[in-house]
């Protein structure tokens, strides 16, 4: 099974790599994309067996992590074949200097995409510490060229940024694992292999002092991918000037993946006895990023920036909610679900609005609401979901975290926590209701596009389903994956 | 074979140091070239004695990727970029030079400091690991061009690799293997976004690279 999900978008990447036809292709991605999620659900209900000596297999963690990448695939896939059948080709203008530019070619496109999934899925089943860090550099090479689909100088300056800093950040993080492979070396007169779980077994002869060292570089090197502040600088370039759909991945799929790295060392610390040390580095790393991210999403002047350092702060929360530990755990892998959904729906919105209005200036956009009803709807509901407002699910995510920390006595970061997520919910309010209200010259045209509408209004009815409702399922599943992490 | 290794490593230091003070861009991919093919060598004598085809392999690998493909790559597209060809660092070679110095001493003093578990194959591999790591960065950070950001993040890959392959024992091959095989996809990938940069701005200074930011001054 494991196999499966890593052979079937290699393999249609292959294909669609050749394939000349637009329709067939774009048939391929989407039926690639189902067949992952199907995959993906079978092993809900079957365990998959391990491959390749135990490297790769599917835990709880694993499962979670590899079940949000699946589901916005899926989501993602169906958005982008209506998306790739609008986009024209050939020589057009660029809408903000009014350059001329092209597009990338769709084959290079489509098979990048699909060979970021498997990446993407390589990182949530590897237990093999260097196989995680070939995994997730994989996810930044793949999907560079998908940030530098529009060929214009902007995203290519994205792109580059993009590259040189994740690219620097994860070479840290190789040096992370060769500093856990010596802290393993001596481990009970033997070294320990780098798997995940040869390591748990053989925490306590672990080296102390090598194994915090590691800690800190995979910190570094995966949180640089993962945008935690002050290593973020390349997030907002990134997901501003990529296609809205890319965007929709990179932050609801790809950043939880290099959590996930940074979730593995900390099983193995937890396992040392060293978790308070890890998790009081993920407290202050949480609760920078969420402060950073108030700054700037403050008068901020561009939506998709706005959602990208939204997802700043949403990655604040998460490594807030692990680090507090207890109950906070379940909240943070809880609030990993609710945000992918709830901010790849509002990336694919924002990408509807930037095709009809031609700006991602949030003073030019006025009347959303009017001249799109239902885009314009499924924003304003997906702000109110992002910022944690009931009914939706990550209201929910987000008390757990807090009442969690409250419980604990940690009376100063519940505070903090507090204060920055209002400051969020009253700087993207003003930002996003005046772009749904307002006046507008322009005319509600033709009906919006289908492709367009239902992926986005499939995962917000999700997230509304989430915030009434766990399933048993789900619950199980997140719960293990909080175990696992003490 | 302790001088072969001894050897190895302080002519390793030397090109590290070697790129900081280089002012044409062809001499510096010369001087990474170098350096890749040292670190064959270093893989070769790291497998103390037993020339298993293991270490041969590898070997051949990396000297065939960072000898030879990585520097022939960014030769032509620094050919094909036609636009000056020195460096133009934002830290003059001077105080380069004395900062490489300054983190050759922070090395020594470093790795004098940090207890090992187990005993590295030479004495002067930690502090050389680290020597070439931080002068990669310091590349990254101080330099003007593109491709010159593209050298510093080789020379930080070969500073991380020697610290693994003299402290590190029983990587498996397929993991060696695919961190190789990153390495050179994301040069290539590099390569082939510092071709565009050049054919869109005609230049490829990453400094000038500022139109993406939250606030305007």
């Amino acid at each position: 099974m494991i196999a499966a999900l890593l052979l079937l978008p290699v393999l249609a990447a292959v294909i669609t790599f050749l394939l000349r036809p637009d329709a067939p292709r774009r048939v391929l991605l989407v039926a690639t994309a189902f067949g992952h999620t199907a995959i993906t659900a079978g092993t809900w209900v079957v365990q998959p067996a391990s491959v390749l000596g135990g490297w790769l297999q599917l835990d709880g963690l694993g499962r979670l992590f590899l079940s949000i990448t699946s589901a916005l695939f899926l989501a993602a896939a169906v958005y982008s074949a209506g998306y790739l059948q609008r986009e024209r080709r050939g020589a057009r203008e660029d809408f903000e200097e009014g350059l001329l530019f092209a597009n990338a070619p769709e084959p290079t496109f489509t098979s990048c995409l699909l060979l970021f999934l498997a990446a993407m899925t390589l990182v949530t089943v590897s237990h093999r510490f260097g196989l995680l860090w070939v995994a997730v550099e994989a996810t930044t090479l793949a999907s560079a060229p998908l940030i530098y689909f529009h060929r214009q100088h902007r995203s290519l300056e994205a792109t580059w940024k993009y590259l040189m800093i994740c690219s620097v950040g994860i070479a840290l993080a190789l040096l992370g694992n060769f500093f856990l492979a010596v802290a393993a070396s001596d481990a009970g007169g033997a070294p320990v292999p780098l798997v995940l779980e040869q390591l748990i077994n053989a925490a306590p002869h672990l080296h102390i002092a090598w194994l915090k060292a590691a800690f800190l570089l995979f910190l570094v090197g995966y949180g640089t991918k993962m945008g935690l502040a002050p290593l973020h600088t390349w997030l907002p370039d990134a997901h501003s000037e990529a296609p809205s759909v890319v965007s929709a991945l990179l932050s609801g799929a790809l950043l939880n993946c290099a959590f996930l790295g940074i979730l593995r060392v900390q099983q193995v610390c937890v396992a040392a006895g060293e978790g308070p040390f890890g998790q009081e580095l993920l407290v202050d790393f949480g609760l920078l990023s969420m402060a950073l991210a108030a700054v700037f999403i403050v008068g901020q002047a561009d939506y998709k920036r706005m959602l990208a350092y939204s997802s700043v702060e949403h990655m604040g929360i998460l490594t807030l909610g692990v680090g507090i530990g207890g109950t906070a755990t379940f909240g943070a892998m809880l609030h990993a679900v609710n945000h992918s959904l709830t901010k790849a729906m509002l990336f694919l919105v924002a990408g509807n609005i930037l095709a009809v209005y031609q700006s991602k200036s949030t003073s030019e956009v006025r009347g959303v609401l009017r001249v799109l009803p239902v885009s314009g709807m499924l924003w304003v509901a997906g702000l109110f979901a992002i910022t944690g407002s009931p009914p939706f699910a990550p209201f929910l995510s987000e008390l757990t975290i807090l009442k969690a920390a409250l419980d604990q006595g940690r009376n100063l970061v519940a505070i903090a926590y507090l204060v920055f997520l209002a400051l969020i919910f009253v700087g993207m309010m003003s930002i996003v209701l005046r772009m749904a209200q307002g006046v507008t010259e322009r005319q509600p045209g033709t009906p919006e596009p289908a492709l367009a509408i239902i992926p986005p209004a499939a995962l917000g009815v999700l997230v509304l389903l989430l915030g009434l409702y766990i399933p048993a399922a789900l619950q199980r599943v997140i719960e293990e994956a909080a175990r696992a992490l003490g | 074979m302790d001088l072969w290794t001894d050897s190895i490593l302080v002519f390793l230091a030397l090109t590290s140091l070697l790129l900081l003070g280089s002012s044409r861009l062809f001499h510096c991919i010369r001087i990474v070239a170098f350096q890749g093919i040292l670190l064959g060598l270093l893989t070769l004598v790291a497998h103390r004695g037993a020339l298993s085809l293991r270490p041969l392999a590898l070997a051949t690998a990396i000297i065939g990727l960072k000898g030879v493909a990585f520097p022939w790559l960014l030769a032509r597209v620094l050919r094909d970029a036609e636009v000056q060809r020195e460096v133009e660092p934002l830290v003059s070679y001077t105080v380069s030079m004395l900062i490489g110095t300054l983190m050759l001493a922070l090395s020594l003093w470093l790795s004098q400091r940090l207890p090992l578990p187990t005993t590295p194959i030479a004495s002067l591999l930690v502090p050389v690991a680290l020597f070439t790591i931080l002068a990669g960065l310091f590349v990254i950070i101080s330099r003007r061009k593109a491709l010159n950001q593209v050298l510093g993040y080789l020379v930080l890959e070969n500073g991380i690799y020697t610290f693994g392959v003299g402290l590190v024992q029983g990587t498996p091959m397929v993991v060696e293997l695919g961190v190789l095989l990153d390495v050179f996809v994301a040069v290539f990938v590099m390569g082939i976004a510092l071709f565009h940069i050049n054919r869109e701005f005609d230049h490829v200074d990453a400094d000038r690279l500022v139109v993406l930011r939250d606030w305007t001054p």
